[in-house]
């Protein structure tokens, strides 16, 4: 009969704080991963609670010909900034790790580390931040695990997401696919996740309204695949920023990029930040950009699409892929002038000179 | 030793310490003020003020009516070559 | 950006290259006219806009010694090891000092190696830190010219004001005039001309750089850090060649006053006297060109407040940091650039802040390198 299926009930925990024994493997961890996880998360492949999660082969196949398999740990202080939370940073990052290849992303993992002495709440608000995002991006967390260490032996907590998706036959993204007359695009502004995380941190005493970026990309890699088919490659601008990302495309491709500092989309505060501090927005991080390669004929058309989607309306064209120094990316100046973009050495620190 | 970045005072914070909020293109902070307030302009007349800001201290009012000036030489400078370059091309001419 | 971007107009910069080029076809020198600037900024704006890439060829610009995280001294370094690594102590210092390799480690490696060491902003922020955590010793590493002296001097006070007992500062802060003098004195240096600090200036006006016009007959004008400033700066420097003047101008009028500023020469008066020498690393030792706490602050001193192996250490081998300071040596010509000496593996001074010619040369310009050699 059409009988609505029953819910099952999760365990309760009603400690306030994480202890070791919660990582212990007994009672305490199960029911843990019942009541702060699986209540969240809740799909049918992880109802089971098998220690692993079964996916049909033949329902992931139909045009796709490969899986897109991804791991990323996530590790920021503090866990929770403007903007987004080391739970909502774990499923975007690795969805954007597979969407930037072409695949759909369609079941993730979630394993934690946990530091004894962390509130119950804050895990609470992460997975549930967690599950958000993930059946907004209409993506499963299926399976998972949970460590607790004692005091001191990681900062309050550390997340690793795994992701699995699946690429339709024909797409060959590469980052030594770019060629000579390439366009380089990206989705929008540059070095909001890093300058707002930098202003959350507090120990600089910086006001702002700066949040971060984080965001699931899927749809904006879909859109352009779409609109421009000869896409070369996808990535995005993480650690390191969008230089270092320019400087790996470079490098692989055997090919000279040129950006233009006239071109490049920056946020007010941003600058504001990065002009206190000495900073080079270049190098901040992002959670929710990609810079893509695409053939030169087909770069109207990508940016038409993405400027068609939320996460796309600040798109533009940034640079070229021109004759010159394999490996090398430079900048074109305010006045014409050439700078050399490297890749950073060690991390970027504020300034006083 | 050299990264200063101008900013507008937008509030006291402390009168006693002299510590103001200096906005920077919507990016706020405390600084401390002392170098830009005396007895011809007092802490309370501070607030609008741009000033050059350096490592938390406003270390300057900028003014207003110099970097008018340095940019009119620029312009003046410009005005001068637009006229050479006439001139040159006057002198050309059959 | 108001009072920034005007100041970075490219018609403005297009203005201005043409008439520098002018000039210099005006003037047509010889050789390339020399002109040296002195201050990391400055060595940065020139690298993030380009500017050297765009400057005649009858123009050349060397990078002096105004970096003060690039000459800290190694012993200085192990100092600070040595204070932040005690129990109780907080070390704070800004960003860019972390980086600097003593003969050990550098303090970025100490912090992760379980030093509480912090990165501050500002020295207020280091007072506010001595204010929430009484039971601790905090210590402010006090470093740069005569821009941040004045900053320090403050908040050195301001804990005064307040009777702050766990605060103080280990004293770096050097003074660029003596150093100035120091390279006018070498013998063939072929520096035609110098293109002043704008912040410096800002708060010691004018006045202490006239002995380089009068004395040593060098033309400079005090610039401002933004490209145009730069650029205008080089165009004055350039008509004081075309007309035979030497003098000391001041192109950063809307920030620098003639006279400085006095509450900040005060507060650096009050707090602090000069030292009969300090090491600058790759320059040796320059007398009188740092400074120390007054005995009336002393409680303020971490030098006094803790033991440090006070060392002095030299330069790896093959070092020429001093060469390329003083202008003899271009960054690629010293032996170690690039291969031993890298922005990864620092050797020495120049290469240690990204505002050290060698680091800015190897990060930003490979482009004119050798070029107008």
């Amino acid at each position: 009969m059409n009988q609505m299926p029953t819910r099952r009930s999760f365990a309760q925990v009603l400690l306030r704080t994480v202890t070791l024994a919660h990582g212990g493997g007994g009672k305490a961890t199960k029911d843990l991963i019942d009541d702060v996880f699986a209540r969240e998360f809740d799909n049918e492949f992880l109802e089971p609670m098998e220690d692993q999660a079964r996916l049909v082969m033949s329902a992931l196949a139909g045009q796709n010909d490969r899986l897109a398999f991804t791991t990323d740990s996530y590790v920021v202080t503090p866990l929770f900034f403007p903007g987004g939370d080391i739970g909502k940073l774990a499923v975007c990052g690795t969805i954007n790790d597979l969407a930037v290849g072409g695949a759909k992303p369609l079941f993730l993992s979630c394993a934690v580390i946990i530091e004894e002495g962390l509130e119950m709440e804050t895990l609470r608000l992460v997975a549930r931040s967690m599950a958000a995002t993930a059946r907004a991006a209409g993506v499963a967390i299926v399976t998972g695990d949970t460590k607790v260490v004692p005091r001191g032996a990681c900062d309050k907590l550390f997340v690793t997401t795994t992701g699995i998706g699946v690429i339709p036959a024909g797409r060959e993204l590469g980052v030594g696919r770019a060629e000579i007359g390439d366009r380089v695009i990206v989705n929008g502004m540059l070095g909001d996740h890093g300058a707002a995380v930098l202003a959350a941190r507090g120990d600089l005493a910086l006001e702002t309204a700066l949040e971060s970026d984080c965001a699931a990309l899927h749809e904006l890699t879909e859109a352009l695949l779409q609109a421009a088919p000869g896409t070369r490659f996808m990535r995005d601008a993480t650690r390191g920023g969008l230089a270092t990302l320019l400087n790996e495309v470079a490098a692989a491709s055997g090919v000279m990029i040129e950006i233009d500092d006239r071109r490049l989309p920056l946020r007010e505060e941003v600058r504001g930040v990065c002009e206190i501090l000495g900073l080079d927005p270049l190098y901040l991080a992002n959670e929710g950009k990609i810079a893509a390669v695409v053939p030169a004929g087909e770069a109207s058309a990508a940016l038409a699409a993405w400027k068609d989607h939320p996460l796309g309306r600040d798109a533009a064209d940034i640079g070229v892929v021109t004759t010159g120094e394999a490996g090398r990316v430079t900048m074109r100046t305010l006045f014409g002038g050439t700078r050399i973009v490297d890749m950073l050495v060690g991390e970027q620190l504020p300034r006083i000179c | 030793m050299c990264l200063g970045i101008p900013g507008r005072i937008i509030a006291i914070a402390d009168e006693g310490r002299k510590l103001a909020m200096v906005d920077v293109c919507g990016v706020r902070r405390k600084i401390n003020i002392a170098c830009v307030v005396d007895e011809a302009h007092p802490i309370d007349q501070c607030i609008g003020d741009w000033v050059l800001v350096h490592v938390g201290f406003a270390m300057s009012r900028v003014d207003e009516s110099e970097a008018a000036h340095t940019l009119k030489l620029l312009e003046e400078l410009a005005e001068a070559q637009q006229t050479l370059r006439e001139m040159s091309l006057s002198l050309e001419a059959p | 950006m108001k009072y920034v971007d005007e100041f970075r107009d490219p018609q403005k910069a297009a203005i201005l290259f043409s008439e520098i080029h002018r000039l210099v076809d005006q003037i047509a020198p010889q050789e390339p006219i020399s002109v040296m600037e002195v201050c990391g900024g400055h060595t940065h704006s020139i690298f993030r806009y380009g500017l050297e890439t765009m400057l005649p060829r009858g123009i050349e610009l060397v990078h002096g010694p105004g970096c003060p995280v690039c000459v800290l001294p190694i012993g200085r370094i192990d100092d600070c090891l040595a204070i932040a690594e005690q129990r109780d102590v907080i070390f704070t210092t800004f960003g860019d000092a972390m980086r600097v390799p003593g003969s050990r480690k550098s303090l970025l490696q100490a912090k992760a190696e379980g030093a509480d060491i912090r990165m501050v902003y500002s020295p207020l922020d280091a007072l506010a830190l001595a204010r929430a955590n009484p039971e601790r010793e905090v210590v402010f590493f006090g470093i740069g010219f005569e821009t941040t002296m004045p900053s320090t001097a403050l908040t050195v006070l301001q804990a005064e004001a307040d009777e702050i007992t766990n605060f103080s500062v280990f004293c770096n802060h050097i003074t660029i005039f003596p150093t100035i003098k120091a390279l006018l004195d070498m013998p063939g240096l072929a520096i035609d001309g110098f293109v002043g600090p704008g912040h410096v200036t800002m708060v010691t006006g004018a006045e202490p750089y006239q002995f380089i016009a009068r004395q040593y007959r060098r033309p400079m004008v005090v610039a401002g850090f933004e490209p145009l400033d730069f650029l205008q700066a080089i165009a004055m420097l350039l008509t004081q060649f075309a007309e035979g003047r030497c003098e000391v101008e001041n192109q950063y009028a809307r920030v620098a006053r003639a006279g400085g500023n006095e509450v900040a020469q005060e507060a650096v008066a009050r707090v602090y006297e000069l030292r009969e020498f300090f090491e600058w690393r790759g320059l040796g030792s320059v007398d009188q060109s740092g400074v120390r706490f007054r005995h009336a602050y002393g409680r303020f001193d971490a030098e006094r407040r803790f033991a440090v192996p006070n060392l002095q250490i030299a330069d790896p081998k093959g070092c020429q940091c001093g060469e390329v300071l003083t202008g003899a040596l271009k960054p690629w010509q010293c032996g170690l650039f690039g291969s031993g000496c890298t922005p990864e593996n620092p050797q020495g001074a120049l290469m240690v802040s990204t505002e050290g010619a060698c680091a800015a040369y190897y990060q930003y310009g490979g482009l004119r390198q050798g070029v107008s050699a």
